[in-house]
């Protein structure tokens, strides 16, 4: 199922398509003058003025209402001093392009400082929707007949109940039918008979979707028919069952999503300070390149086909930095993990000023792209699509550097320097060149660490710092120089975090974990998943 | 990369000459201190505020400066440290010498330097909208008070919008929480129960707001028109604002009125999912006005970028350091002292094509306007005030402070907490 | 009187116990005595701030000792800074009384706005100035101990120990911000008015405050330096270069290193209560885990297990600090960040070892 902001731009662009079609026909067009001056009085109107000019507007039968409309409604409806009259803008900057509202002519690029903006607000935005809406009801397309039946659905209107129930008397897709009997049920819980009002209570109840769930709860608490109150408040119990455990189950979703966050941040720093001892500090500042990275990317690439691009891209540049500093700073420090941590912190806040020095110390924008954006139904439960992305990302981040690690050469010798260096350089692994990799590799990791947080996050010069103490706390967690550990602390740690959340609230939840964090480390000082042997000894 | 390293060089060249510059000339120059975070979290908002005083000395300059002598910005870094902000304001009063000085955005760090410009008698242009709850003698707020920007905000949906629930969510700080305490008086004041209203706090720069905003979809599908009034602050807003376009709450279905939020935050953020989201500020880039447009073009001339947007705190610093010019020239001297009483009554004009009037309370005379978040980062007013709303320094919807007044005019009160009940000032004297 | 011979063996110890007089009886001088417009006169804002450097100093004592005499390196002292800012803190603010903005007595202005009703009760006590001063020690102290001593029993040490000393300063950062703490908040505590009745806006005071920090970092200094000189002192060296060998030797590892490290927070302590009455305002930033890393390089710097070296090492990276954040406030990073670098690749063994170097040669 798409999501829902997609379900509404689709269904705005079919209500057009098929406007447009119905245009080619031959029908009685009325004349341009009255659209053109319908459509100039709404430079001057007020708000509740506006209300009723969109009313006429939609009433009259030109092919070029819908789509002057729906410019309106995405505040891309101009007026042009210059050559008093009405016009569409399209594309974005301080000069856009603009066509003529009532013959589509186009017009050429102009400033727009030129142009008048007419405003419009969120209760127009609605009553457009709904008018373009009500026309999309009988179009030939399944898509486009649910999309007009979820807008009744969110802004029921008693009115129009008749001409749903005459679709549903002809509609043959079982799901539109489901959306229409819901919607008729809604728009029973208006009727003046409290018979009707029940019989509407008594259909929806236990249903999910969160639009029926605020009628019901109005007509338990106000219906002054004593039946009528009952009824809706049997609904209501039967949908707050179902709810519960839906709650379960979306609190669970936000713990597995906060942990894919923490184990992305962390894992790379899984590799740098587990399997080196090298505590770097910079981590953080790595994962910031790695966001600003993605910003680049989308500078010069469409939105949608950024992310994919700037995945390497941003492994490769923060790959670099890391090889960097372990050549020109870590290298000298090997054996003294402690003294690493304060000359990161030094390269840490070079990096930083360097960022705000080139970029601004302003956070950048960097968009979602269609595909993540929205939300996606698992069964019953809506989840967003970017937190589920992420969480798939995370395991295949993982995935990656496991097999890395295992399957290849460069693995073997990380492995083997990390459990014994002198014994690894004995039977010729070059230290010094599996040193550097292994930094790059920890480091790149960060680096695509960023991508994914750019889509969750702010993306400026602080972002690294967020999340440097956090990422630590899981590596030392999961257990220092054990992948599965750090995968392991990540999720319960999320989980745990979001299971306190609704009854502690955000802060404590943190304090608890914390404090859990604390104890448990001087119960089992090495983690939960403690290495075992020499290597241990840090 | 390597196009912009070399960047930093020009700086280090114009500090060390701004450095020599200002040796020589010492003497014929008024100075001013500039007191924005420069690095560390403020950075974000305060540097633009930096360039904007910097601006403004520079136009002046232009044209001849004041009383005859050159104007000369002293710029320092508190680093988003409250400490080191008191520490920086000792500087610029003790060592520096200078005759005003622009600064502070977050509470603290204000209150941190209180005590410093009350103690050396210095004089400061605070320009963010704030808790309120204050008026010192050495502090000019050109910034709003929760009546001129919290309560017309609230008005509007309730009378516009016919909102009846109400989720009031920020970040736990001073500025938050005061603010809520006089929303949340107001509205029970205007009938609304308590169980309509949900209050969430959250820390700073919170980034996972899955739970909250799931909570408040929750909150907001029981029948009534629900708005969430948001004093969330800086970093926090771009995951909130992204939480809430992907779990596909619109503004069409639950609102969220800002006071935080300006062009600046939107630059940071894609606007397309937050179109008909809501602000309430003194002053929008987007508002047609010739000196609105004269200041825009400036601005993009001076930072050599036109892509930047203007905000309300930085309309504030404009307001302030004409109403400061103006005022010196008025007493013809810098002595602080005189200054300050030059200042009440002083006019300027605001960027929205009206006048802002210094009151005695230390506080301006604002526009209220409610904008909508369009795609293009900038805001459509779709609501303002009748006329200029008066900055009231203490909330009449606080029992600890509704007696309270501020006049440093009138002579039988002349101080910043008179309480009209007891008919006392308590801890103005300093020496 | 004849100097003990650990003392009289320590010439850089020596060296920085004469500056420190210096310091105490000549900074009081050129205020009071040099008229104002004298190029020597030392300004208010002069003193506050080298009382400022010597609070820090005294904090980097307190991380040398046990980092470099015992090895742990603790990222969570500047909670232990903090706490003993805040007890004091707390005290001035009970001494503003009635002279708040809004005229009431009982309570901070602060909780006056957040409509409290009364003044919790961890706040009794605190307008004693007996029972403040204790607690400045006893906060931390307590902290540490209770914190040390289990940490130390189950053999945790190393990296781990360094990072859940930072969780610990995290998670009391995170509870100070939270206003239903009664500690207010992220503003914390300021506007303070006076300490026994003296102004904290005068000039005498500030003066006294000063002598007081500089008193107090020799008393410090002295105190770790005998310590580290006794056998208890051989013993941490002992533990910190092989615990396991120090432990079957037979002592209780765990009891020293507790103690020590009980015993360092509160020297912390009395840093962060001098500390808040000359910059006049405490809050929940002084938690921050970036403060404490910024300790452990003062030291770094400095140079090790010397003591005089961490009190070095934090004099001049704040006062290095002060300088750039005024002169080049927009590269400053760039200096500090490009300084640490340097100190740890080209002089592992802080700056203090340049004047060993030179000692030694001569």
């Amino acid at each position: 199922m798409p999501s829902r902001p997609l379900i509404r731009a689709g269904f705005l662009t079919l209500a057009l398509a098929w406007l447009a079609l119905l245009a080619i026909g031959p029908a009685h067009a009325a004349d341009d003058a009255a659209a053109r001056t319908l459509l100039a009085q709404l430079r001057e109107a007020d708000f509740s003025g506006k209300t009723a000019l969109i009313e006429q507007l939609a009433a009259l039968d030109h092919p070029r209402i819908a789509t002057a409309l729906k410019a309106l409604a995405d505040s891309r409806l101009y007026y042009q001093e210059a050559g008093n009259r009405v016009v569409i803008g399209s594309g974005d900057g301080a000069d856009i392009a603009i066509e003529d509202a009532v013959s589509g002519a186009a017009l050429g690029q102009i400033s727009k400082r030129d142009l008048d903006r007419i405003t419009t607000n969120n209760r127009l935005r609605t009553l457009i929707e709904n008018r373009l809406a009500s026309l999309g009801l009988a179009s030939a397309d399944p898509e486009q007949r649910k999309a007009a039946v979820e807008a009744f659905l969110k802004n029921p209107d008693p009115t129009e109940s008749e001409r749903l129930r005459a679709r549903l008397s002809v509609e043959t897709d079982s799901e539109i039918k489901e959306l229409l009997a819901m919607s008729l049920a809604l728009a029973d819980l208006a009727s003046p008979d409290a018979a009707v009002r029940v019989q509407g209570a008594t259909t929806l109840g236990g249903q999910l979707r969160s639009e029926l769930r605020g009628p019901l709860t109005k007509m338990a608490a106000e219906d002054n028919d004593s039946t009528a109150r009952e009824a809706a408040r049997i609904a209501l119990a039967r949908t707050q069952f179902r709810l519960q455990l839906l709650g379960w189950a979306e609190t669970l979703f936000f713990g597995l999503s906060l942990g894919s966050v923490l184990i992305l941040a962390a894992i790379g720093l899984a590799v740098t300070f587990g399997v080196m001892g090298v505590i770097n500090m910079a981590h953080g500042e790595l994962m910031m390149l790695g966001a600003y990275t993605t910003w680049l990317t989308q500078q010069y690439l469409p939105v949608n086909w950024s992310l994919p691009v700037a995945v390497p891209l941003a492994f490769l540049v923060a790959a670099l930095v890391g090889i960097a500093i372990e050549r020109s700073v870590i290298r000298f420090l090997y054996g003294r993990p402690l003294e690493t941590l304060l000359a990161t912190f030094g390269v840490s806040l070079i990096l930083q000023q360097a960022v705000r020095s080139i970029f601004s110390p302003l956070n950048r924008s960097v968009a979602s792209p269609d595909w993540m954006s929205g939300v996606i139904a698992l069964g019953p439960l809506e989840v967003t699509l970017n937190r589920l992305i992420i969480i798939g990302f995370c395991i295949a981040v993982f995935a990656l550097l496991w097999l890395a690690l295992q399957r290849t050469r460069l693995g073997l010798e990380v492995r083997a320097v990390a459990q014994n260096r002198a014994m690894a350089r004995a039977m010729g692994v070059r230290s010094a060149r599996v040193d550097a990799l292994t930094f790059g590799l920890g480091s790149g990791i960060a680096g695509v660490a960023g991508v994914a947080l750019s889509q969750l996050t702010n993306v400026g010069p602080n972002l690294g710092q967020s999340y440097i103490v956090d990422s630590f706390m899981v590596v030392v967690f999961g257990g220092v120089g054990n992948l599965w550990g750090t995968m392991v602390a990540g999720l319960s740690l999320g989980i745990a975090n979001k299971l306190l959340e609704p009854w502690s609230g955000a802060v404590l939840a943190k304090i608890v974990v914390l404090v859990f964090l604390i104890l448990f480390i001087q119960k089992r000082p090495r983690g939960l998943f403690p290495q075992r042997g020499r290597a241990a000894e840090i | 990369m390597t196009k912009t390293m070399p960047k930093f060089l020009p700086w280090l060249l114009g500090s060390a000459l701004t450095l020599g510059v200002s040796l020589a000339h010492a003497a014929d120059t008024i100075k001013v201190g500039v007191l924005h975070s420069l690095s560390g979290t403020m950075a974000i908002s305060e540097t633009t505020l930096k360039d904007t005083v910097l601006m403004l000395i520079d136009a002046q300059n232009k044209k001849g400066g004041l009383l005859g002598k050159k104007l000369e910005a002293v710029v320092v870094d508190p680093a988003s440290n409250w400490p080191l902000f008191a520490e920086k304001a000792r500087e610029l009063l003790q060592k520096d010498k200078v005759a005003a000085v622009f600064g502070c955005w977050t509470s603290v760090s204000r209150k941190s330097v209180l005590p410093v410009f009350e103690e050396l008698n210095g004089i400061l242009f605070y320009p963010v909208q704030y808790e309120g709850e204050e008026s010192s003698k050495n502090v000019f707020y050109t910034g709003a008070a929760p009546n001129q920007q919290a309560i017309p905000a609230v008005d509007y949906l309730m009378n516009d919008l016919e909102v009846k629930r109400w989720v009031l969510a920020g970040t736990d700080y001073v500025y938050p929480r005061t603010t809520n305490k006089i929303l949340e008086a107001y509205l029970k004041a205007k009938g609304v129960k308590a169980e309509d209203i949900m209050i969430n706090y959250t820390p700073f720069g919170h980034s996972d707001w899955q739970s909250i905003v799931a909570e408040i979809k929750k909150f907001g599908a029981a029948g009534k028109k629900t708005a969430v009034v948001s004093t969330i602050n800086g970093d926090a807003n771009v995951p909130f604002y992204k939480e809430l376009g992907n779990q596909g709450v619109s503004a069409q279905d639950i609102p969220v009125v800002a006071f935080s939020v300006g062009e600046e935050e939107l630059s940071g953020i894609d606007t397309k999912p937050l179109v008909g989201h809501l602000a309430a500020w003194n002053y929008f880039m987007s508002i047609k006005d010739k000196s609105n447009d004269a200041f825009i073009k400036d601005w993009h001339a001076f930072i050599k970028n036109d892509k930047r947007v203007t905000n309300d705190p930085m309309e504030a610093h404009y307001i302030g350091f004409n109403m400061w010019v103006k005022a010196v020239e008025k007493a013809k001297t810098t002595d602080p002292d005189k200054v300050i009483d030059a200042m009440i009554g002083i006019e300027a004009p605001n960027l929205t094509g009206g006048v802002a009037k210094m009151l005695p309370n230390h506080h301006l005379t604002k526009p209220v306007y409610i904008g909508e978040i369009q795609a293009d980062g900038q805001f459509d007013v779709v609501w303002q005030t009748k006329g200029l709303v008066e900055g009231d320094a203490w909330s009449d919807y606080l029992p600890g402070s509704k007696d309270i007044i501020a006049d440093w005019t009138d002579p039988k009160i002349k101080c910043g907490n008179y309480n009209t009940v007891t008919k006392t000032c308590s801890s103005q004297n300093y020496k | 009187m004849r100097l003990p011979a650990w003392l009289l063996s320590d010439r850089a110890g020596l060296a920085l116990l004469t500056a420190l007089t210096v310091l105490a009886i000549g900074v009081p001088a050129l205020n009071l005595l040099l008229p104002t417009d004298h190029p020597l006169h030392l300004s208010a804002y002069t003193i506050t701030l080298i009382g400022k450097y010597l609070c820090y100093a005294l904090l980097a004592v307190s991380v040398d000792l046990v980092w470099g005499y015992m090895g742990i390196l603790s990222l969570g002292h500047a909670a232990f800074f903090a706490l003993g800012g805040y007890c004091f803190g707390m005290y001035l603010m009970r001494q503003i009384g009635a002279r708040g903005v809004y005229g009431n007595s009982e309570l901070p202005d602060f909780m006056v706005f957040l409509n409290w009703s009364e003044l919790p009760w961890y706040w009794y006590g605190f307008d004693q100035f007996w029972f403040a001063a204790l607690m400045v020690l006893i906060v931390p102290g307590l902290l540490a101990f209770v914190f040390g001593w289990f940490a130390f029993r189950s053999r945790v040490s190393g990296v781990y120990l360094s990072i859940i000393t930072q969780a610990l300063t995290y998670a009391l950062m995170l509870a100070f911000f939270r206003n239903e703490m009664g500690f207010g908040g992220n503003n914390g505590l300021t506007d303070f008015k006076e300490v026994l009745g003296f102004s904290l806006h005068a000039d005498g005071t500030r003066i006294v405050l000063f002598a007081l920090s500089a008193l107090a970092l020799a008393g410090g200094y002295l105190a770790c330096r005998w310590l580290v000189s006794t056998r208890l002192g051989r013993v941490l060296v002992a533990i910190r270069d092989s615990e396991d060998r120090a432990r079957f030797l037979g002592y209780r590892v765990e009891r020293v290193k507790a103690l020590v490290f009980t015993f360092s927070a509160m020297l912390a302590g009395v840093a962060g209560a001098l500390y808040v009455p000359q910059v006049g305002i405490i809050n929940p930033g002084e938690f921050a885990p970036l403060n404490s890393i910024e300790a452990v390089i003062w030291v770094a710097v400095g140079g090790r297990g010397t003591l005089v070296g961490a009190v070095v090492g934090a004099v001049l990276v704040n006062y290095a600090k002060t300088w750039l954040t005024g002169a080049l406030p927009e590269v400053w990073l760039f200096a500090l960040g490009g300084l640490f670098v340097a100190v740890t690749l080209l002089l592992p063994r802080g700056l203090i070892a340049l004047w060993r170097r030179r000692e030694a040669t001569a």
